[in-house]
């Protein structure tokens, strides 16, 4: 076993909310090797998002924390790009001019002019944007715009590559090309990725190893799913591997029925769900 | 305003439509005739209607200077003031030519003689007010500008600043320009004295009233839209690890942009309007002086020249706020 790049030990995360302190998550411990694709899931509302967002930095943990290769994670960096779900693109710049915010910012010091206009080409090709480096976010299409989200994230040569629900906001179709790109992608970089998702599929097409949260409050790591398909995959071919329906039945298995999710549904308002009220703690404290 | 800006958007035919019209020759459907017709007509029918009203209405008010005037006595005085600035005009440049000629003369005597040259002392037409209106607005707009963006941008920023200040912000808002003029003209003349003074008094008196009234609503729009930018973007700038100056330059700016020019533009004519009546009541050269004088006056032609001023105000605002709307289109990203 190669040695642990990103460690995750005894995270408790609370938010102070009128009521109380609101503990959504509780003792995760998590260890991930260099070159790992791993994919968070969970319902929503489970604390997926913080988890992703105390290894991004953006969020302190109230109790444990982060280590990245040998650094203790307290603030956000490149070093840990986050690929956010609806692209976050800056609308009044051009696709090129994106991935250059980044590349100014990462490479200032150590490439020349030539070097990073280069990259920038390099990162924009990789996700077949190169085509439309001189349009703004508004002008491209949804998929198109989450692509260079993507090569903006790729482009500040991440330790650690964080994506947040990345497909989360596209149709089906497009959905199955990102996916399809992104293993071509991690076929050639081998970056270390961790990805939010709620798409059974896609966890286990893409991922080496699938970690399955239980329910909030106080969620923690459920199950730790490796997914031992052999590389490069092919989703048409996989639908009937019975490896593969076994591995998607295990996850299926834990999602709807060990952690089955009761939903609150009454015909009057007052009994409130409580995952939207969850979701809204998280944001507010993720703005803060 | 927005009536305004939708009237005057119809009035040009949609881009589509002239490329329409290009691939179908002279050929309209009776439908695009009739769209086309409506957007060039409507407009024009409002306007007709109103002077036929006003025509009508106007000799059934009696005033003490007589029946209030209609849109044929107030087009002759339009036509009267610019007669009489063509005049002055004249009467300027020989008073000029005249000191020139006075001046060659002396110095062709004795070359180290000390000459010069006197300004033309007579009044100022209607046109000069309004250039002197237009200077001062926009000199107390463009100092609204420079104090309410940057301080707007560090309310935005900071929410204990923001909690600070805004109980001042609400309170001085709605403060009326009348209840600022004795103030300021008063510190004014206390502390402004120069031997050689670079501005009239008059001036910076207008100027600083139309600030006071004018910085609000950019300020509170600058504020509103940088506390308002996507908490993803901003994150974006945290991963990034922008500087403050960059996150401010590159995030918070450009993404503001839309809000603060929606601001200046409601700025801007609230320094009109505001400039107008300090004008009026500080006795300072301008528009407001114009109508002022006109009043005291009192004239049979009076009135009809007050109209003449209302119109010009009403109409100078609207190119004001037009030039505001190009300059908006040319720099945000959302038009």
């Amino acid at each position: 076993m190669s040695k642990t790049h990103l460690e995750l030990t005894g995270v408790e995360m609370a938010f102070d909310t009128p009521k109380g302190p609101f503990v959504a998550l509780d003792n995760i411990n998590l260890k991930i090797q260099k070159g790992e694709f791993v994919s968070l899931i969970g319902h929503s509302g489970c604390g997926k998002s913080t988890v992703l967002n105390i290894v991004a930095g953006l969020l302190q943990a109230t109790k444990g924390g982060c280590v990245l290769n040998g650094h203790e994670v307290n603030s956000p960096g490149p070093e840990r790009a986050v690929v956010f779900q609806n692209h976050a693109l800056m609308p009044w710049l051009t696709v090129y001019e994106n991935v250059e915010l980044a590349v100014q910012q990462v490479f200032r010091k150590s490439m020349n002019k030539q070097e990073r206009r280069d990259w920038i080409h390099h990162n924009l090709e990789l996700v077949n944007m190169a085509h439309a480096a001189d349009k703004r976010p508004g002008e491209v299409s949804g998929g198109m715009a989450q692509r260079v989200g993507i090569a903006r994230a790729l482009a500040m040569k991440p330790s650690v590559l964080l994506m947040d629900e990345p497909f989360g906001a596209l149709d089906a179709l497009t959905r199955a090309h990102l996916q399809d790109s992104l293993m071509e992608i991690q076929q050639e970089l081998n970056n270390t990725v961790i990805m939010i998702t709620h798409d059974v599929d896609e966890a286990v097409l893409l991922s080496d190893r699938i970690i399955m949260m239980t329910n909030g409050p106080e969620a923690t790591v459920g199950e730790d799913l490796y997914i031992d398909l052999p590389r490069p995959r092919n989703r048409v071919t996989l639908a009937d591997n019975p490896e593969y329906v076994h591995y998607r039945q295990e996850v299926l298995r834990f999602l709807y029925e060990k952690q089955r999710k009761l939903e609150h549904i009454s015909p009057r308002r007052s009994g409130k769900p409580e995952t939207p009220e969850q979701e809204q703690s998280e944001s507010r404290a993720a703005r803060a | 305003m927005t009536t305004i800006t939708s009237a005057t958007n119809t009035s040009q035919p949609p881009r589509w439509l002239g490329q329409r019209l290009k691939s179908l020759g002279e050929s309209l459907t009776p439908s695009q005739l009739a769209a086309n017709a409506r957007q060039m007509l409507l407009p024009l029918l409002g306007i007709l209607v109103f002077v036929g009203f006003w025509h009508l209405a106007a000799p059934q008010v009696d005033t003490s200077l007589g029946s209030f005037p209609g849109p044929a006595q107030v087009w002759e005085q339009a036509g009267q003031l610019w007669q009489e600035h063509a005049n002055q005009r004249e009467r300027a440049d020989k008073f000029i030519a005249m000191q020139e000629e006075r001046n060659a003369r002396i110095l062709a005597d004795n070359p180290q003689a000390e000459v010069k040259i006197r300004n033309y002392p007579g009044a100022p037409t209607f046109p000069d007010q309004i250039i002197t209106s237009l200077v001062t607005v926009l000199a107390g707009f463009m100092v609204a500008t420079a104090i309410a963006v940057p301080l707007g941008i560090v309310v935005g920023l900071n929410q204990h600043f923001q909690a600070a200040v805004n109980p001042l912000i609400q309170v001085f808002k709605p403060v009326s320009p009348l209840a600022w003029l004795p103030l300021v003209t008063m510190v004014v003349s206390a502390t402004y004295v120069s031997d050689d003074p670079m501005f009239e008094k008059s001036f910076l008196t207008s100027m600083i009233t139309v600030t006071l009234c004018s910085l609000w609503p950019t300020l509170i729009n600058t504020s509103v839209g940088v506390a308002a930018v996507n908490p993803d973007l901003l994150n974006v700038s945290r991963v990034l690890r922008l500087s403050f100056w960059t996150h401010v330059r590159k995030v918070v700016l450009p993404s503001s942009v839309p809000m603060i020019f929606t601001g200046l533009r409601v700025s801007l004519g609230i320094a009109w309007m505001v400039l107008i009546a300090a004008e009026m009541l500080a006795q300072s050269p301008g528009l407001g002086k114009f109508v002022w004088d006109e009043f005291q006056n009192g004239s049979s032609e009076s009135l009809s020249r007050i109209m003449v001023a209302v119109l010009a105000i009403g109409f100078i605002g609207f190119v004001l706020d037009r030039m505001m709307l190009l300059i908006q289109r040319k720099v945000a990203w959302n038009e």
